[in-house]
């Protein structure tokens, strides 16, 4: 039986202090591979300081067709931002 | 210092790099996937890196206004001084990577102790060159593992290489005369002494990707004394075409 | 679905790309946007990674050791900006493979321009001016294309070939300040590579039957005659700082347009070479069949070992 190497995500952070950003994705048959394959794709131009890989299958993404029961209800709380609040011109700095 | 002396021994360093970095390049375009062929060509790039410095340094002994470029491409074929292992075909992915690792493992032991070398120049290509050595050992030795453990038909296409290429291992501990006394000035401790570290890791490697250690006593050699395998005229044929072709051209 | 459903979610499609709000995978997109996209983005990667052949052609022959790596660089490049192509167009729910296996049988196209053969040095500095230089004016525009991670692709692309282009340029000036030979090598170079190039924009408009949906997708900003012009317009001076004859007859700056005016292009040649009869279709497509077909055992191996990890690992846990 044929497999093809599987399809792996890659993370890279940039420089400490800044979070692992998806870079893109790659074909891999492990993950030790994934590693080299993704150091080799992804930073040849010094793009990171760390990478991660996760086969690509283990992600479980949200559904587009959900999106108004997700994300519209958060539309009208406007109360948790903090231009929701009056304060007297008075007030600097909070 | 002689200059001869040095320079003599620089090519040899340098030369391997050259001529090994000469090889991967033919394979981009053409790797097993993309990926693999990315990683080919960056080990590729860090050698020809190498080489470029230690042609620069040995350039800028020579005294006669020579550049980099004269000293890797204008040399007849018995002035080359790298190792006939390198030189070795592509023949397909486990010789490549067969070949690759025999050489990492020494390479990265000889950068040691270039690192501690008399010689600012030397010592500082060393210290640059050992962080990009270090995971081509890695990359090689992975893959030497997957090729090994992996099917039947992996395996045994790897025993091959790994049986053809045995015999040009020893090569790569040999020194002249010339290069023993450069050692010695510069206090960078010889090939030999870590020759018996060097076919203990690779033979550590070889049985975890369960493969056999060669039986063999005879080795070959000749590459460093410039008495190559006939493969070598092919390489420069092909590397120096435009330098033979158009003499004393920029470009 | 009902009929009117899917017209209705279609309306609304249009509605967010007019909007220029991206695409992404999982959204709903309408067949024909799915399967255009992986045409095109596909047809993309093949020209990356077929294009690695012409100019690989010339690596170990490279005339110094800065253009070796630079030209190793390069061509290394083009396999990464494949493989981030292959990367987007497998969001769209087609694996690596059988992109490949519709390259290697000849199913999918890839651009006719690296049908042509390098036959010289020249040939490495003329494509990346040239061939580069019309890339980057296809290109750019795409980096705002509706499809999320095509113009994600794109924009990593466009970043990274910088160079590649002024690789090219650097190779012709130095040629240019050369001896006679070189000289001459550089103009033959021109002469074989100019008019590949201009064709690489594809037919004209009135001959193109894709550009009014692909306007509308962004995956086109202009049309193939107004990109052909822009290219002629900016190539044409740099011809001319290197002191090469671009070979056109009819080639003339217009006062009143502002462009240059061109001669014909003989279409019937780029016909010719999409239909196969190129210099090098064949080789091309064989170069690509066989580096996949010599690495299958390797790729077996490794998945091959994988599984074996894999099991020990269970074992050990389990």
């Amino acid at each position: 039986m044929k497999k093809n190497w599987p399809l792996w995500e890659v993370f890279v952070r940039s420089k400490n202090g800044l979070e692992h950003r998806h870079f893109g994705s790659l074909h891999a048959p492990d993950a030790e591979i994934a590693l080299n394959n993704a150091r080799d794709v992804y930073t040849r131009r010094k793009e990171g300081v760390s990478i991660w890989v996760v086969e690509s299958k283990y992600i479980k993404a949200s559904n587009p067709d959900d999106n108004s029961e997700l994300f519209d209800p958060a539309d009208d709380k406007a109360y948790r931002h903090p231009t929701f609040y009056d304060l007297p011109d008075d007030v600097e700095h909070m | 210092m002689n200059n001869q002396n040095l320079t003599h021994y620089l090519y040899g360093l340098a030369d391997n790099a050259l001529i090994l970095g000469q090889r991967l390049s033919e394979l981009c375009g053409h790797g097993p996937t993309l990926e693999t062929d990315i990683a080919l060509t960056n080990i590729a790039l860090d050698l020809l890196g190498q080489t470029r410095s230690y042609y620069q340094y040995i350039a800028n002994l020579s005294h006669e206004n020579l550049s980099e470029d004269d000293v890797a491409f204008l040399r007849k074929e018995h002035e080359y001084r790298n190792v006939l292992l390198v030189e070795q075909p592509n023949a397909d992915f486990a010789y490549v990577i067969t070949r690759q690792y025999f050489f990492d493992v020494f390479h990265f032991l000889m950068l040691e102790k270039l690192q501690n070398s008399k010689d600012l120049n030397l010592k500082a290509i060393a210290q640059k060159s050992i962080k990009e050595v270090s995971y081509h050992k890695r990359f090689s030795g992975d893959w030497l593992k997957r090729l090994g453990d992996g099917t039947e038909l992996s395996q045994e296409k790897v025993q091959n290489a790994v049986n053809d290429l045995w015999v040009f291992t020893n090569e790569l501990f040999e020194t002249s005369k010339a290069d023993q006394t450069v050692l010695k000035e510069l206090q960078i401790e010889s090939p030999e002494t870590f020759k018996s570290d060097y076919y203990k890791i690779i033979s550590s490697t070889l049985e975890e990707a369960k493969l056999n250690v060669p039986e063999v006593t005879y080795f070959q050699e000749g590459g460093k004394q410039g008495i190559h395998s006939e493969h070598m005229g092919y390489i420069l044929a092909d590397m120096q075409y435009m330098q033979r072709t158009y003499p004393d051209m920029k470009w | 679905m009902s009929a009117k459903e899917i017209k209705n979610l279609e309306d609304i499609f249009e509605a967010k790309i007019a909007r220029d709000e991206k695409i992404e995978p999982k959204d709903w997109m309408p067949e024909k946007y799915r399967k255009t996209h992986i045409r095109q983005i596909s047809q993309h990667a093949h020209s990356e990674i077929v294009g690695m052949l012409p100019e690989g052609n010339w690596i170990t022959r490279a005339p110094s050791l800065r253009r070796k790596v630079a030209l190793l660089a390069k061509v290394q490049d083009e396999a990464g900006h494949g493989l981030y192509l292959y990367s987007a167009c497998e969001t769209l729910g087609i694996s690596r493979e059988e992109l490949y296996e519709q390259l290697h049988s000849g199913k999918a196209k890839y651009s006719s321009i690296f049908n042509y053969p390098t036959l010289t040095w020249a040939d490495i500095g003329a494509i990346g001016w040239l061939v580069d230089g019309a890339a980057i004016i296809n290109q750019v525009p795409l980096c705002n294309t509706s499809f999320g991670p095509y113009a994600r692709a794109m924009v990593r692309v466009c970043k990274e070939e910088s160079f590649h282009q002024r690789q090219g340029y650097e190779i012709m000036m130095t040629l240019c300040n050369g001896t006679q030979e070189q000289k001459d090598m550089a103009q033959d170079a021109l002469n074989r590579w100019w008019w590949p190039s201009l064709m690489m924009f594809g037919p004209t408009d009135d001959e193109s039957t894709h550009t009014e949906q692909s306007m509308k997708w962004k995956l086109k900003r202009k049309t193939n005659d107004e990109l052909r012009q822009q290219f002629i317009d900016q190539t044409v001076p740099q011809a001319d700082i290197l002191g090469l004859k671009v070979p056109d007859e009819d080639l003339k700056y217009n006062n009143e347009t502002g462009h240059y005016d061109f001669g014909e292009i003989d279409w019937s040649e780029f016909w010719q070479v999409v239909k196969g009869h190129g210099k090098c279709n064949k080789e091309r497509i064989k170069a690509r069949k066989e580096a996949w077909h010599n690495g299958e055992w390797v790729r077996e191996a490794a998945m091959a070992y994988a599984d074996k990890q894999d099991k020990r690992t269970t074992k050990q846990t389990g």
